[in-house]
């Protein structure tokens, strides 16, 4: 077993659809700067730094080296790790692992993305297979159409049901200063919205954003020295099952990679039952339909329950299990930093630095990065040390 | 540092074109290969490692393509883009954190792809890419500034070369074994001045693996376990106006803080084989400065006098380098499989006899910016 490790600042970009007043250098070190100040420290206490986008959405290959200036990695270790939508958490439980194996005492953690530097769609395209999957499941809408058409199907839920999520995260997203989409959207707006590929509507689909997000993470007996406040790390799962998407669209089974890293990661940190021991979630929600079909697999409620879960107001700030009280990536999606903000959200949330999106007395917070062919990555934060 | 080993290794030949494997094929032989060599199953494995590249592979999530060839279902499993000693530092640290045994695994292929674009990629997009700068032009610049520097003549840079492609005759995995002489690489086709064609490395297919793991499940492989001793990196700065290309910095502190990690106070007496990155001949000289084996400028005469060469004080590169095959990414992974042949015994006719411990170099970035050392033992 690792030693163990805790979040202990966090820092991220004001977020955009263009940021012209800043190159990715400078985003990126708008966010480290932000998260050095929130540890109280200074770039020389950091050990190693770890980092990730997705290389074709600036078109820079080699960001690990491009980026020192920004990240603050000259003469220090620094590493790029990258796996599509899910590369923050990912960038995460890499700086996580850099400090539980006992190489590294404070390692910083990077993830951006500006997108206004590229086709983002025509970037997507060729994650699939050239042969196989580039004709039938290209870009980031197709399949999850097919899996809310799906869920539509085998539970009868309605498109307002999945509304009423965008709402909730949009509503969410007005009390975040950080937020990319401060404009609330009610179900009927949601409705109304130019259909892009059936069930979804522009309002249920995430907006594409330029931001930045850094966390520093420090070793048990660093950190407490550092805040009074440590996010400590109790669960880290990764479950990326799929290569092909045509082996991943059997959506009967839900989404199979996000119930097994849920599993995986609720055996780590202990926890039997996740509705009542967890106090809010960042979910990576990339459309409104995920909302209900993936709470589902993450165990917040049972098999086509989701539309009432959601619709009697148990994930709306203050009901039982606030979700995306950020706004989630329905109002903010800089790809390579998205699901490192869950991460920091969580963060926030345990130490207590939510402002006007804090929910009181949280001690475990729960985190998802969601990407690739339909992987699943799960981190779950507390306030207790593990 | 607890006590890890490599436990297997594999890699495919090298070659100019695989044309009957994709990707994921040539992942899956060396996964299983890995395992082979380990005698450990899929099973054995908790955590899997792949190391690939966006650009390179023409593919965004390029990991995704190897997902299942990895044996990464239902596993741990996370993508370095790097060179493959960043993908192998990666998965030490997961084991050092609790995992029992992870995979590494590596692939590219420069057939399909263009060097001169997808490295281009690398340089600055306001102010340099339009110049048309990639990994060998920047590479020439290095050359030029190390060369000048010291007065270091093309006939000393080309000795690296006769003597990598010559060791390259006793690895069956090279792409390029070659019987030339320091004439050969003189008179070979100008590329970018002061390189010439037998200067650069060729363009290469190819994937590797090795499996790192506890002692316990160390214990449990049939392979002889390869100890790690000592391994660190470190990165300078980007652009190549701000850095002075013939003094390696971050190579320097990465060495100095592996070599720390291993106890090795003077690395000339105390290691034994090294296998180091030279996609282009000047570099192995300049590295070795970097490593410590000399002072600066003093690299050159390494080869010329034969202290490089097998058989003599300190062989590098037995396999015969990245000149002789240069899968990008793998090439670092393969540096550091054949360092543990080596202190394995099992190196072939490649073989430095009774070579103990080793030493693999591995960079990324343009003109080697990110540097990773790593120092391995047969002796626990």
């Amino acid at each position: 077993m690792g030693r163990r490790v805790a979040i202990v600042g966090t820092g991220q970009t004001y977020h955009k659809s263009h940021r012209p007043d800043v190159t990715s250098k400078e985003m990126i070190k708008e966010a480290v700067d932000a998260a050095l100040l929130d540890a109280g420290i200074t770039i020389r206490e950091i050990d190693a730094i770890v980092i990730g986008n997705m290389d074709h959405f600036e078109s820079i290959n080699a960001v690990d080296t491009y980026s020192v200036e920004g990240s603050g990695a000259y003469m220090k270790p620094v590493m790029k790790v990258s796996t599509g939508g899910t590369t923050g958490a990912t960038v995460a439980i890499a700086a996580y692992y850099h400090v539980a194996s006992g190489l590294f005492d404070r390692v910083l953690a990077i993830g951006f993305e500006k997108n206004s530097e590229s086709d983002t769609t025509g970037a997507i395209i060729t994650c699939s297979d050239a042969i196989w999957d580039r004709f039938s499941y290209s870009g980031a809408i197709p399949s999850l159409a097919t899996e809310a058409t799906a869920y539509m199907e085998q539970y009868g839920a309605r498109q307002e049901d999945a509304a009423l999520v965008g709402e909730r995260d949009r509503n969410h997203a007005m009390n975040n200063p950080y937020a990319h989409l401060r404009r609330p959207l009610k179900v009927a707006d949601i409705m109304a919205s130019p259909m892009l590929a059936y069930p979804i509507k522009l309002g249920d689909i995430c907006p594409r954003s330029d931001g930045a997000c850094a966390c520093v993470l420090a070793v048990d007996g660093t950190a407490q020295k550092m805040t009074k406040t440590p996010a400590w790390f109790k669960a880290a799962a990764v479950r990326h099952t799929y290569t092909w998407f045509g082996d991943s669209t059997d959506y009967t089974k839900g989404l199979v990679s996000m119930q097994r890293a849920a599993q995986d990661a609720y055996s780590q940190a202990g926890i039997t039952n996740p509705v009542e021991e967890i106090d809010v979630a960042e979910l990576y929600l990339p459309y409104t339909w995920a909302g209900l079909k993936w709470i589902e697999d993450i165990g917040f409620c049972g098999r086509g329950e989701a539309p009432k879960f959601v619709g009697e107001g148990n994930t709306h700030m203050g009901g039982k299990l606030p979700v995306n009280p950020s706004g989630g990536v329905i109002s903010t999606n800089c790809i390579g930093a998205t699901a490192l903000l869950r991460v920091a959200e969580a963060a926030i949330q345990v130490m207590g630095k939510g402002g006007q999106r804090q929910v009181p007395d949280v001690r475990n917070a729960l985190a998802t990065g969601f990407g690739g062919c339909f992987w699943s990555d799960v981190v779950i934060l507390s306030s207790e040390k593990p | 540092m607890q006590k890890t080993a490599i436990v297997g290794m594999a890699q495919t030949r090298y070659e100019r074109r695989k044309k009957d494997r994709i990707f994921a094929d040539m992942v899956f032989d060396v996964t299983r290969g890995a395992l082979e060599d380990a005698g450990l199953t899929i099973d054995d494995i908790d955590s899997v490692v792949t190391v690939s590249n966006d650009f390179y592979d023409g593919r965004t999530i390029s990991g995704m393509a190897v997902g299942d060839a990895s044996g990464g279902q239902d596993k741990n499993i996370s993508t370095v883009s790097g060179d493959g000693t960043f993908g192998a530092f990666y998965g030490l640290m997961r084991v050092l954190s609790g995992y029992q045994a992870t995979i590494v695994v590596a692939h590219y292929k420069g057939s399909e792809g263009s060097v001169p674009v997808t490295t281009n990629g690398m340089f600055d997009p306001i102010f340099q890419r339009h110049l048309g700068i990639d990994a060998i032009s920047s590479s020439a610049l290095q050359a030029s500034a190390y060369m000048s520097r010291y007065g270091i003549t093309e006939e000393e840079i080309a000795a690296v070369s006769v003597k990598n492609h010559g060791n390259a005759r006793n690895n069956p995995y090279a792409q390029l074994p070659l019987s030339i002489t320091v004439e050969d690489v003189l008179r070979s086709r100008k590329i970018a001045d002061p390189l010439k064609l037998l200067d650069c490395c060729p363009v290469s297919d190819g994937a590797a693996a090795i499996i790192i793991a506890n002692e316990s499940v160390a214990a449990k492989a049939k392979a002889k376990p390869v100890w790690i001793k000592g391994v660190a990196h470190c990165c300078e700065d980007y652009l190549l106006g701000d850095r002075d290309l013939a003094d390696p910095v971050a190579l320097k502190e990465a060495a100095k803080r592996a070599y720390a990690m291993a106890g090795i106070a003077n690395p000339l007496e105390e290691i034994d084989v090294m296998e180091v990155l030279e996609p282009f001949s000047y570099m192995e000289p300049l590295w070795l400065e970097g490593l410590g084996i000399c002072g600066a400028g003093a690299g050159a005469k390494l080869a010329v006098r034969g202290v490089t060469a097998m058989g003599g004080k300190l062989p590098v590169n037995p396999s015969g380098g990245a000149l002789s095959a240069n899968p990008v990414l793998v090439a670092g992974l393969a540096r550091l499989i054949e360092a543990s042949l080596q202190v394995r015994g099992e190196a072939g006719a490649r073989q430095v006899p009774g070579a103990e411990t080793a030493l693999a170099q591995g960079y990324h970035g343009p003109c080697g910016q990110s540097q990773c050392v790593w120092i391995v033992s047969g002796k626990q």
